[in-house]
């Protein structure tokens, strides 16, 4: 009982001891640490990440103090590295932090090989051209990537790896495999041993509904040629044999029956997880990876034991019953679990031995893991930052595009490409200007900076595959306006994102964010675009 | 077209502030597009923001360290925070203003003096208070109330005080006295940001209904029939602690450790650093955009779910006409005959009010306090004078009265605003009944993906 008061206590219930064990094994390297990437790491740092090592050339300069609160007046004139480790590291000392004040896009000149050292980096505020070098020298050494950029109202996160696979995805709305539809023998046995017409009333009232269902079904069936109630009139029909049999409208475990009447008829796979069944990576060899032997075994045992169903999870919900019913039931949906489990298990040693690996190589713990969790698996494949520039996703752009209710994300994802092109023209970011100007609207410097910005972002759309002529004006306007400004909200925002992420890829827990996010800071409908 | 016509310096580096609000200078000193209805850009603006606006802060948890920090970067540098709590080890996984050193102390003290420390030219004044001690006129002293709570009845009490300062015209539309609210909430990978401007967007009594009862197991399932370790821990906090283990052996019922005792029995809600900043830099962003409307502001209730990729979607909710809070108060009518006694007994009887214990107050008066004890002798004598007479035999106006109800059979602290009309003084009343229910029931078909379902064990 009494386990030591943890720091770590609310965010343990969420990924639990080995979620945790991963995030402090994981070393996370930070590119620029202005806000964007102060805050993102210091979500990490709170959380308990192993270490973290800061990259970044600056010197602290008054405007750090105005967006960034892992600086304060004294830093001013020192490394931005160095002041935000010092504070980073005041969060936690559990954390082993470290900078180096060097510019990035040195570094990946340089010494391109720094890079492989880390689990993963998340790079803030660097222009196109460089995050394309940092993406193939990330994949080259199987580095995890996440992009983070904050710019006036708008900002992006994108994840850059190339296989992310998931066993743990909680998943919330699940409905538990419970097998009413098709009771294995000891199930069917346990149903068969309780009278629904038994006639002592607190007895009727907590048979589980479990047995109620289970028992409903198989009567259900033998009336309607071994059918389900599938059609909605059926489904009523089913219902209402279940209230025939109530003996008073109080009994909770009969309406429970009622409510769960729709888990009697199977779910079906999802398309993702037939994907991942149908998925060439599961024909696996020694070089395949845990998670797609695992899945080839997974795929021998629903053709074989299994019988076309998964392994069963083993667990099942609250439900009205005696005490003794419902561990009675626990305890027979436990041990189809076990026997379902031993059966994967034997089939991931042969196939570990079958491609050349020692057949200890996959844990008894994983595998169990693996089954229990084996209707949700995820997994999510990344393009590269190359790809997704030269051959858009066009179609589900398109999509995007003509949504009104989210017309400033694409606009937005257009331009935070456009402004960096900008600046490699122009060396300087649209509205910022080299000497002292009045910023109107109806300046001429101002108005410039609209129309070749606009020009830029056409450019991108037209490669893109659209044939739009110009882009929502206002838009490019406040783009323009915004003037590459950095703001400590927007910045905290996405950063809190982009360290949201950075725990689902490390922890492999949660089903990180499929595509691009962007950020609308106007009208908070912040979106993900296809990448 | 006002922000057309606006010219403004941008002479970065070269202000006074020496370039510091360099980047927030470019939303609040620039003519935009895309901005709110009276964005007037400049340096008037600017000093507004920085020296006039006050903003309250009410918590000082996960979600308040961050707000603290969001708010006085984001310009408003005149802030104060209101905790009752204080420090646990259990908050430093993201409450990044505490360290091990500060366990015990008041949160909203450790939380002023460590972002005024880091933050120069900040200012916080912290009170280490329940929200309910301050007396109503405490509020007057702020521009925008930000929420990070984690308790449905704070957040329903403080957003009674909000609305209290509405009021109506005639015409019943909302004229005078709005003090906008900004709202965040989190749990685990989920959490809530919305903005209410009371008479203008739904308060947070309108969608109550988006916030589900807490989970509650029947007592005869605890002592009877217990399935779950929930069940079994839940039982032995109510007859005796400690007993939960021995009772789960006695039913073979596995699971029950420390970490879930103090879940079951504190509901303690799972809470991640990340989660916490990103909504309340949604918060705070919004604050910025409802003060110096230098762009659109969220319409109005953003749901954000991070635990399957990134979900955040935006609904714009309806005010409910008839909200007993932020509508234009409940109609009560009386003879003028009436003593404030009397008055005070009539709301303990009134079906949809029930209140008991009220303090009651009239346009910042206090016409008769409960509590504390030198208030109530000083206000003891009112008892047996005539209502109409101790408003100053006005035949119509608002009142408000303070005091606990009974909501879901859980005793709550409640703000009312009451229309008094006197009969016979006035014009005759015809909408007697102009109130809904004040609690609804939580809508089942609200996908509980968005919602903050019951702890799961
Ligand atoms: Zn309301």
């Amino acid at each position: 009982m009494a386990e030591p008061k943890n720091k770590y206590d609310r965010q343990l219930r969420i990924w639990g001891e080995q979620g945790q064990a991963a995030l402090e094994k994981a070393s996370i390297c930070l590119l620029n640490c202005g806000p964007t990437g102060s805050e993102a790491l210091k979500n990490l740092v709170l959380g308990g990440i192993g270490s973290v090592t800061i990259v970044d050339e600056f010197k602290v300069e008054m405007n750090d103090l105005g967006n960034n609160f892992l600086v304060d007046a004294s830093s001013v004139g020192q490394s931005r590295a160095k002041c935000v480790c010092t504070f980073l590291q005041e969060l936690n000392d559990a954390v082993k932090a470290k900078f180096i004040q060097e510019s990035p896009e040195r570094l990946l000149e340089t010494n391109p090989s720094f890079f492989s050292q880390f689990t993963l980096i998340i790079a803030t505020q660097l222009l196109e051209d460089s995050i394309l070098k940092l993406d193939k020298i990330c994949r080259e050494g199987n580095v995890m990537l996440v992009i983070a950029r904050s710019y006036g109202l708008t900002g992006i996160v994108r994840i850059s790896v190339k296989e992310h696979t998931v066993i743990e995805s909680k998943h919330e709305h699940f409905v538990e495999d419970l097998r009413f539809h098709n009771p294995w023998p000891e199930l069917k046995q346990f149903a068969e041993s309780i009278d629904l017409n038994v006639v002592d009333p607190v007895i009727h009232k907590h048979i589980p509904y479990a047995v109620i269902l289970i028992k409903l079904v198989e009567k259900w069936k033998e009336m309607h040629d071994g059918h389900l109630p599938l059609t909605r009139k059926e489904k009523d029909e089913f219902k209402h044999l279940i209230k025939s049999l109530m003996l008073d409208i109080d009994e909770d475990n009969y309406k429970e029956a009622i409510r769960a009447s729709f888990k009697v008829c199977p779910e079906g796979i999802g398309s993702d997880l037939s994907q991942i069944l149908e998925d060439g990576s599961a024909e696996v060899d020694f070089g395949s990876s845990d998670f797609w032997v695992m899945v080839a075994a997974l795929k021998e045992f629903i053709a074989n034991e299994g019988e076309g169903e998964f392994p069963l999870e083993g667990s099942i919900p609250d439900m009205t019953s005696s005490t003794e019913y419902y561990v009675n039931l626990q305890k027979i949906y436990q041990a189809k679990a076990e026997v379902d489990f031993l059966a994967v298990e034997q089939r991931v040693r042969s196939i570990l031995k079958r491609i050349g690996r020692d057949s200890d190589a996959i844990s008894r713990a994983d595998i169990k893991t693996f089954c229990r969790n084996s209707r949700k698996l995820a997994v999510r494949r990344y393009r590269s930052i190359e790809d997704e520039f030269k051959s858009p996703a066009t179609l589900e752009l398109q999509k995007n595009l003509n949504d009104e209710e989210y017309s400033y994300t694409f606009g937005f994802y257009v331009l935070l490409r456009a402004v960096d092109r900008f600046a490699a023209n122009y060396n300087r970011f649209p509205g910022l200007f080299d000497r002292r100007v009045q910023y109107s609207l109806k300046s001429s410097e101002v108005a410039d900076d609209v129309h070749r910005l606009n020009s830029i972002a056409v450019g991108i759309l037209n490669n893109l595959g659209f044939k739009a002529k110009t882009l929502y004006e206002d838009l490019v306007s406040e783009m323009c306006r915004f003037g590459g400004a950095e703001l400590h909200a927007v910045a905290a925002f996405v950063g809190g994102i982009a360290s949201q992420e950075v725990i689902k890829l490390i922890t492999k827990q949660f089903v990180p964010v499929s595509g691009t996010f962007i950020f609308d800071g106007i009208e908070h409908k912040s979106q993900v675009l296809p990448i | 077209m006002a922000a057309e016509a606006a010219t403004t310096s941008i002479d970065e580096g070269l202000n006074e502030d020496g370039g510091r609000w360099k980047d927030l200078d470019k939303l609040i000193l620039r003519p935009g597009t895309i901005v709110g209805d009276n964005f007037e850009p400049g340096p008037e603006l600017k000093e507004n923001l920085m020296k006039m606006v006050r903003v309250l802060v009410v918590g000082a948890g996960g979600l308040g360290c961050e707000l603290l920090k969001d708010l006085a970067l984001s310009g408003f540098l005149n802030l104060e925070v209101i905790d009752m709590d204080t420090i646990d080890v259990s908050n430093l996984n993201r409450q990044f203003l505490f360290r091990f050193g500060d366990v015990g102390k008041p949160k909203a003290e450790v939380a002023a003096k460590c972002v005024m420390e880091r933050i120069s030219g900040v200012n916080i004044v912290p009170h280490f208070c329940r929200i309910e001690d301050k007396d109503i006129s405490f509020f007057d002293n702020f521009h925008i109330i930000v929420l990070g709570l984690d308790s449905i009845e704070a957040r329903s009490y403080i957003n009674a005080v909000a609305c209290s300062y509405l009021e109506y015209d005639s015409d019943g539309n909302p004229s005078d006295g709005i003090k906008p609210m900004v709202d965040g909430g989190t749990e685990g990978f989920k959490g809530h940001a919305r903005v209410i401007i009371p008479g203008l967007t739904p308060c947070f009594e309108c969608n109550i209904w988006l916030f589900p009862p807490q989970v509650k197991f029947p007592l005869c399932t605890l002592a009877e029939t217990p399935r779950t370790a929930a069940h079994c821990i839940e039982y032995a906090h109510l007859i005796k602690w400690g007993e939960a283990l021995k009772r789960a052996e006695l039913f073979g019922i596995s699971g029950v450790t420390y970490s879930l005792t103090q879940g079951v029995v504190k509901n303690i809600v799972p809470a991640i650093a990340s989660t916490n900043a990103i909504v309340s830099a949604a918060c705070a962003l919004e604050a910025l955009k409802i003060m110096t409307d230098c762009s659109k502001t969220m319409s109005n209730y953003l749901m954000y779910n991070g635990t399957e990729g990134i979900h955040s979607k935006m609904t714009a909710f309806d005010r409910d006409k008839d909200c007993l809070v932020c509508g234009p108060g409940i109609l009560i009518e009386l003879d003028i005959s009436v003593t404030l006694s009397k008055f005070i007994d009539l709301l303990g009887e009134h079906p949809k009010l029930l209140l008991s214990k009220p303090s009651i107050t009239h346009r910042g008066n206090n016409l008769y306090m409960q509590a504390p004890p030198v208030l109530e002798e000083m206000t003891r004598s009112n008892l047996n004078l005539l209502l109409f007479d101790l408003i100053g035999k006005i035949p119509k106006d608002i009142i408000h009265a303070t005091g606990t109800t009974s909501i879901n059979g859980k005793r709550t602290s409640c703000l009312r605003k009451l229309r008094v009309i006197f009969k016979g003084t006035a014009e005759d009343v015809t909408d007697m009944d102009t109130m809904g229910a004040v609690y609804r029931f939580v809508d089942k078909d609200n996908p509980e993906f968005w919602g903050y379902p019951v702890p799961k064990f």
